[in-house]
């Protein structure tokens, strides 16, 4: 692009827009499945949801070239598919760990405890929420209720779902998954 | 600031209105408001049917057809009707026959002062230094509802500042999330460069990712600029840059005026909307130390020289028709992002600011002996757009830029005050000569309708030798916006299409997408034209935005008035731009007016920094390049 | 098989309803053992399909597969108790199933013809076991309606749907009634909205029916976000089909040709079994084109939420499905009036469609049997939090809270004392107990602060801080805030930030006024109805805990001991016997004390871990206002707000 300015134009956003020249095979398969998932939903109006859980599933997250890649092929306007990104919880758009955590901060897991489980997993992981551990192994996160709350307090670690756990027992489960990851390496 | 009132001159239906005709009749009911009751139009909202009957309820987020989305919450009103909540947002609230409605109880006052004061409470509050200070619609509700404390303080976000671009500075820290600049630029302008991004407290109106505006699809016309009710958006200043070249004595520094200035200065100094204040305008440029006062006009009559060439040379020739004009910047870079195939269409002529540049660096550097490395052009725009046109590698030589600098209608008036110059007891003077030397046609180019009025007036003459009257404009299936006519030019009727606002621009241009023939088309950016551009004066003390939004009608016919009361309203006729052709450019079209007053267009993508297709696109050749929506 | 007229809905039935009879308890000599096994979401997640899939290996193995039936079926209820299986005849209860039981119980039930004691449900009080479900209190007390088929049927196969009269009121209803006659119907049974604002649903049939505008929509709103709420869910998962056929009456009557289904994303079993209902209405010809022969045409689509609590409701929902921001809008014009692309749409609650069927069986009448003079009829609720039996319930309209949390629900677990129970999720209120005899409907829980919301109760005992609970609240709502209107996006942020100080021990008394100015102004100012009930749970507890409020501003200390930094850890010197193990567990080293004297905690050394606590032979350790520190086994140390250094190795 052109210089524009009468100074050097600095990456504002700072997020780094420098692809590969070439995309690999890989994406390039992803990206045939996210053009079929297009062509299947765009017959439906009001399809833009449904469309971003399909490419959250083919990519694991949504980066900004895939919702660019959507927005030019569907017509919409880029800055409605990130304003639609970013207004719901469960598209993301960092890459997740191999393992989601989820801890369920709903009413009746909280009024049990769920706090502290929070705090654990915190402090041991030694990641915030949201965030993933270094070995890319584990995100760790809040979740709504969802619905189990015979169970309370719940954790989930990506679709298996533990209940009535105690904080001093939540390390020992994520230890189970790092263990699972050492025999598999 | 004295609210400007709107002017009594003539009305000449040249700019066209922005909205339905108001004159359509409407039935009407009868509601009562704060114990009167009064008349008002079905299917007005409460916060429209008060207004008619003088009652202003304060509003922030409301823009009438543009934003109706009642989201500040500060023009609650009490409603007494059967199963509705008694609070209710005016400006979304119908107005139906038998409503009572309460603006200013006692509850009403509480509740909207709380809404300010969480407003406030999450502004950076730096009235003093800001640039909207004293035009802030914010400040000026909050100094009406006599807010003394802010009792919920907190949190206040530190967001990026993103002022790095040369055309519009973005601060997210005095964001209200009223919404507007989304609103014009997706209704209006449909750009849609900005939505709503995150959720809740973090919510953010921003591009896609949060880019800066030259990152993304913007086309820098200000319109969003225009529509801030805070300094959230504004243009970027070069008024230091100004200075600094007036100071320095190895430089001569020239001016040059777009022609809608002489009409919206005035605002800015108290005087009514349409006041025409040429003669102020040059005398405070000379006093600020210019070396010359020119006139942007001057290059307008230029323009329509070079243009009304072009035109009838594609009608002889039968090709790149329709001919669309390119003296708006805004426009030129909407076409260069969404409807790239009809570069070719556009006319090759640069902006009359940009020709006014080229040739000052040469003609009248040679005329008068100076160095052209000396001199600095200075443009004062009504626009933001052209900060970024100036700054396009096609505008100027290795050696030197066209236009140096751009200011606005604004950035202007914050000079002449900082000089301490008292605008209303200025004398009237004139612009210098030669380049100060302007037809009406020249003037009009400030308005929509004007360019293809003033370039038509000229192609008249040149194949029928006769001159033309103004031309009737039929509207176009209803839409102010967009418009068509026929004329005769040499026997042959050629159709002609007018469209302001990047709106109606893009359905003129899908129209000719689906095949539509029309010869030449005049499309601004701005709605209005350019006394709606981004670079004027904005009101911040008005109660009701869209209001002010109608006063580009009151701009307009004051272009109409000078261009009536001048003696020369040809470009054709003007001696100057004779003379220019004669001692310099040869002829319209020549090798030399090409070379100075004629530039090129590049394709901008609707994603600038995503490359999907093309040769060398990272998906060239791999996956499916068909990048229209997939039907 | 295609089902073409009642005819061949009347076949399936006679064909699976001895299998259904058997099921509700008659022996009808079938010759055939069904069993069971609760895929509802909690059981699903304790392994229930395991069972499943034991189950049927078994069977396998034992060559048991022609006289042993093996099935799916909707929750229970009884979460607590789960994972769930039923064997019937006899109706008989098991609970707490694990896969590792399974051979056991085939073993020595299906084999020997003897029940299994231990894995039966065990009475409380007595102690006694209790093999069929119909002597079990918590399902005696309830008068499961809505919730008919929920445990009864497989969800997955839409024969047994049938067999339990399903899609009967369909065919009746378009073969044989007026869309008239059919509003009248709803509206004269006094059906109020379930989502939770209770509005009459008689009368938003009629409104959109009224419009002239085409087409029509008909959406279900299944964006179930209340925490702690779960009915929406059981009922799409024990009884997806009731909606659909609801959903196809609707349409009818209002005149639409397309449905909606908006459901959140965070339900995947619900998904499933929605997918698979439709799939199967598809096939059989009551969902497409040109139902039972007629010119009806009518079809569904299932829309996924993507985590926004808010699309709960009616306009961001509608804003959801046409694939944008969920962000409410100002009303009028109502759904009714401009829904989806602007045109008439009817969205009603999941459980008030689960009605319907049900009404326009039996009949206006006898559904006015339930419930209270403005409230009529039965409601699911959910129960939660500090009870025994967290799970399901359904009960009419009217019933007390008394009756909820003691009765049925079985009381605070521990011995506890009740402080409040929480009506209605992030929009409700707290009661206190001096309003537990109260009949439940709209209007009376609104008298008292609070609202009946979609259902859900969360109960709540005095280890509960009142005030932690608001701000938890708080920062459940201030999160899921659209932002679109000031008032919610930056008041309810400002009300959190209060109340956050409060907790913290930073509030001052004036806190307390501005809280409950700033709480009713965003009532009255906000656009929707997150924003305008968010401050409810600030509202409710300063009036009916006021004294917590003032103890952790005045006094700096939390009286539930739950706030961190406004409770201290003291020696009872009565208890203590200096036996030392206090400070040798200190990390902090902030016991000192010697042989034969108390020993003494320096508060400004401690804490707060409770390492000491765990330690103490004596329980001679305490919390400041007296009360006695206890740890909770199950669920870590304390209920409430966490902190980093108070993790102790127990």
């Amino acid at each position: 692009m052109s210089d524009f300015i009468n100074e050097e134009h600095e990456n504002i956003t700072g997020i780094e827009k420098q692809a590969p020249d070439r995309i690999t095979d890989k994406e390039r398969n992803r990206y045939r499945d996210l053009d079929n998932v297009i062509k299947e939903y765009i017959k439906k109006p009001g399809h833009l949801i449904g469309i971003l859980h399909k490419a959250q599933e083919i990519f694991g997250y949504l980066p900004e070239e895939v919702q660019t890649y959507i927005a030019s092929k569907t017509g919409i306007p880029v800055s409605e598919v990130n304003g639609v990104v970013t207004f719901y919880s469960l598209f993301s758009t960092e890459p997740k760990g191999k393992y989601e955590i989820k801890v369920c901060l709903g009413t009746a897991c909280y009024v049990k405890g769920a706090q502290e489980i929070m705090d654990t997993l915190k402090e041991n992981l030694k990641i915030d929420e949201e965030e993933t551990t270094q070995d890319k192994l584990f995100t760790l996160k809040s979740t709504r209720c969802i619905g189990s709350c015979g169970l309370a307090p719940v954790l989930l670690a990506n679709e298996d779902v533990y209940g009535e756990i105690a904080a001093k027992d939540v390390m020992k489960i994520v230890r189970e998954y790092q263990k699972g990851e050492k025999i598999e390496n | 600031m004295k609210t400007p009132e709107f002017s009594a001159g003539p009305v000449v239906r040249r700019a066209g209105q922005l909205y339905d005709n108001p004159e359509k009749k409407a039935e009407k009911i009868r509601l009562t408001i704060d114990g009167r009751e009064i008349e008002a139009d079905k299917g007005m909202n409460v916060l429209e049917a008060a207004h008619a009957a003088g009652i202003e309820i304060p509003s922030l987020c409301y823009l009438r057809h543009i934003n109706e989305i009642g989201s500040c919450r500060v023009c609650l009103v009490e409603v007494e009707i059967k199963g509705a909540r008694v609070l209710q947002a005016s400006c979304a609230f119908p107005a139906t026959e038998g409503l009572v409605v309460h603006t200013s109880s006692a509850r009403v006052r509480r509740v909207r002062k709380t809404m300010v004061e969480l407003l406030l409470s999450d502004h950076h509050r730096e009235c003093t230094t800001c640039i909207r200070n004293l035009n802030c619609e914010l400040q000026n509700i909050a100094d009406n509802l006599g807010i003394r404390n802010i009792k919920y303080t907190g949190e206040m976000k530190q967001l990026p500042i993103h002022n790095k671009n040369s055309f519009i500075v973005r601060d997210y820290n005095k964001c209200i999330k009223c919404r507007r600049c989304e609103a014009i630029c997706s209704k209006v302008q449909e750009v849609n460069v900005y939505s709503a991004i995150n959720r809740g407290y973090d919510t953010v109106i921003a591009p896609a990712f949060m880019q800066d505006l030259s990152q993304v699809a913007c086309i820098t016309c200000g319109q969003c600029v225009i529509a801030c009710p805070t300094a959230s958006l504004t243009e970027k200043e070069c008024i230091d840059s100004v200075w600094e070249a007036l100071e320095d004595p190895d430089k001569y520094v020239i001016v040059q005026t777009a022609p809608s200035i002489q009409v919206t200065l005035g605002e800015l100094f108290g005087y009514e909307v349409g006041t025409v204040v040429t003669g102020k305008l040059v005398a405070a440029l000379r006093r600020l130390g210019f070396y010359k006062v020119f006139s942007t006009d001057f290059t307008a009559d230029l323009t329509i020289m070079e243009e009304a060439h072009e035109l009838l040379e594609r009608l002889e020739r039968g090709y790149k028709l329709p001919l669309l004009s390119s003296c708006s910047p805004g426009w030129v870079k909407f076409a260069e992002h969404f409807y790239p195939e009809y570069l070719e269409n556009l006319s090759t002529c640069k902006s009359p600011h940009e020709m006014f540049g080229a040739l000052t660096k040469t003609y009248f550097a040679g005329k008068q002996g100076l160095d052209p490395e000396k001199i600095v052009v200075v443009a004062i725009m009504p626009c933001t757009a052209k900060k970024f046109e100036a700054s396009r590698p096609e505008m100027g030589t290795s050696k030197f830029k066209d236009v140096d600098w751009v200011i606005t209608t604004r950035e202007l008036a914050r000079m002449i005050r900082q000089a301490g110059i008292n605008f209303r007891d200025l004398p009237d003077e004139d612009y210098d000569t030669p380049m100060g030397i302007a037809s009406g046609a020249g003037a009009i180019f400030g308005s929509t309708g004007g360019v293809i009025e003033a370039a038509v007036r000229t192609a008249y003459y040149l194949t029928s030798g006769r001159e033309m009257d103004v031309l009737d404009y039929e509207e176009l299936r209803g839409f102010s916006g967009l418009k068509e006519a026929w004329v005769e030019l040499k026997g042959r009727r050629i159709k002609v299409a007018i469209a302001h606002g990047t709106g109606n621009a893009r359905k003129l241009m899908d129209r000719l997408r689906a095949g539509e023939q029309f010869d030449y088309a005049e499309i601004m950016a701005c709605p209005g034209g350019c006394v709606g551009g981004g670079g004027q004066p904005i009101f911040g003390t008005r109660e009701h935005k869209e209001i002010s939004l109608d006063y580009r009608h009151n701009r307009a016919d004051a272009l109409d008035r000078i261009d009536y009361s001048k003696k020369l309203r040809r470009a054709h006729e003007n001696p100057a731009v004779k003379k220019i052709y004669e001692e310099f450019l040869g002829r319209p079209l020549s090798d030399m007016s090409k070379k100075l007053l004629h530039t090129y267009f590049t394709p901008r993508g609707e994603s600038p920094g995503f490359d999907f297709g093309g040769e060398k696109g990272r998906f060239a050749g791999h996956v499916e390049e068909n990048l229209h929506p997939v039907t | 098989m295609k089902i073409e007229n009642i005819g061949d809905l009347k076949a399936l039935k006679e064909k699976h309803y001895p299998l259904i009879k058997q099921r509700l308890g008659h022996r009808n000599g079938l010759g055939l053992t069904q069993i069971m096994v609760c895929s509802g979401s909690s059981c699903v997640s304790t392994e229930s399909q395991a069972i499943l899939r034991e189950l049927e290996r078994e069977l396998d193995e034992h060559g048991l597969n022609e006289n042993v039936r093996v099935m799916k079926t909707g929750c229970l209820g009884f979460c607590q108790h789960g994972p769930v299986v039923m064997v019937h005849p006899g109706e008989i209860f098991y609970c707490r199933v694990k896969p590792e039981d399974v051979k056991e119980l085939v073993q020595t039930h299906l084999l020997e013809g003897r029940l299994v004691e231990r894995m039966l449900y065990q009475e409380d009080l007595t102690g006694k076991r209790i093999p069929s479900i119909n002597d079990i209190h918590f399902f005696k007390a309830q008068e499961r309606i809505v919730l008919q088929n929920c445990g009864v049927i497989n969800p997955e196969d839409i024969e047994e749907y049938i067999a339990r009269d399903g899609y009967h009121t369909l065919a009746d209803a378009i073969l044989n009634k007026r869309p008239g006659e059919i509003i009248d119907i709803i509206s004269k049974s006094g059906l109020r909205g379930r989502g939770g604002a209770g509005f009459p649903t008689g009368k938003k049939w009629e409104m959109t029916a009224a419009q002239d505008v085409t087409p029509k929509y008909v959406v279900c709103n299944a964006d179930e976000g209340d925490p702690g709420a779960f009915m929406d869910r059981s009922i799409l998962e024990g009884d997806p089909h009731s909606v659909l056929e609801a959903m196809a009456i609707a349409a009818y009557c209002i005149g639409a040709n397309q449905g909606y289904i908006y459901v959140r994303a965070e339900y995947p079993v619900a998904v499933e079994r929605l997918e698979i209902a439709i799939g199967q209405a598809r096939e059989t010809g009551l969902l497409g084109k040109g139902l039972l022969g007629t010119l009806f045409n009518f079809d569904i689509e299932l829309r996924l939420g993507a985590g926004a609590f808010v699309c709960g409701e009616e306009t961001a929902l509608l804003h959801s499905i046409m694939g944008a921001r969920g962000e409410p809008r100002p009303r009028p014009p109502y759904p009714a009036q401009e829904g989806v692309w602007g045109k008439p749409t009817l969205i009603n609650n999941v459980e008030t469609y689960a009605n319907i069927p049900i009404i326009l069986r039996r009949g206006w009448e006898w559904y006015q049997g339930y419930g209270t003079a403005t409230t009529k009829g039965t409601k699911v609720f959910s129960l939660a939090g500090k009870i025994k039996n967290t799970g399901l319930i359904e009960v009419p309209m009217g019933t007390s809270l008394r009756t909820i949390v003691f009765d049925i629900g079985g009381g605070i677990p521990g011995g506890k004392k009740f402080k409040a129970i929480q009506t209605g999720g992030p929009s409700g209120g707290c009661i206190p107990e001096k309003f537990l005899d109260r009949p439940i409907d709209y209007e009376s829980l609104k008298e008292i602060g609070s609202i009946m919301g979609s259902g859900g109760m969360i109960v709540i005992s005095e280890d509960n801080c009142m005030v932690d609970l608001a701000r938890f609240y708080l920062e459940f709502t201030q999160d899921e805030s659209c932002g679109r209107c000031t008032p919610c996006r930056v008041g309810t942020k400002r009300l959190l930030e209060i109340l956050k100080r409060i907790t913290e021990g930073h509030g001052e008394m004036e806190d307390l006024d501005i809280l409950e100015r700033l709480s009713l102004d965003i009532r009255d100012a906000s656009l929707c109805g997150l924003g305008q009930t968010a401050p409810n749970p600030v509202l409710s507890t300063l009036s009916y805990f006021r004294d917590e409020y003032i103890a952790h501003v005045r006094n700096k200390t939390c009286p539930a001991g739950v706030c961190k930094g406004l409770f201290s850890y003291q020696v009872d010197e009565e208890k203590c016997i200096a036996c030392g193990l206090c400070a040798k567990a200190c990390a902090a080293g902030a016991i000192s004390g010697a042989p034969k004297q108390p020993y003494r905690i320096d508060p400004a050394k401690c804490v707060k871990c409770a390492a000491c606590v765990a330690k103490c032979p004596k329980e001679a350790i305490v919390k400041g206002s007296d009360k006695e520190a206890k740890i909770n086994e199950n669920a870590g140390i304390f209920s409430g707000t966490g902190s980093q250094e108070s993790r102790a190795a127990l």
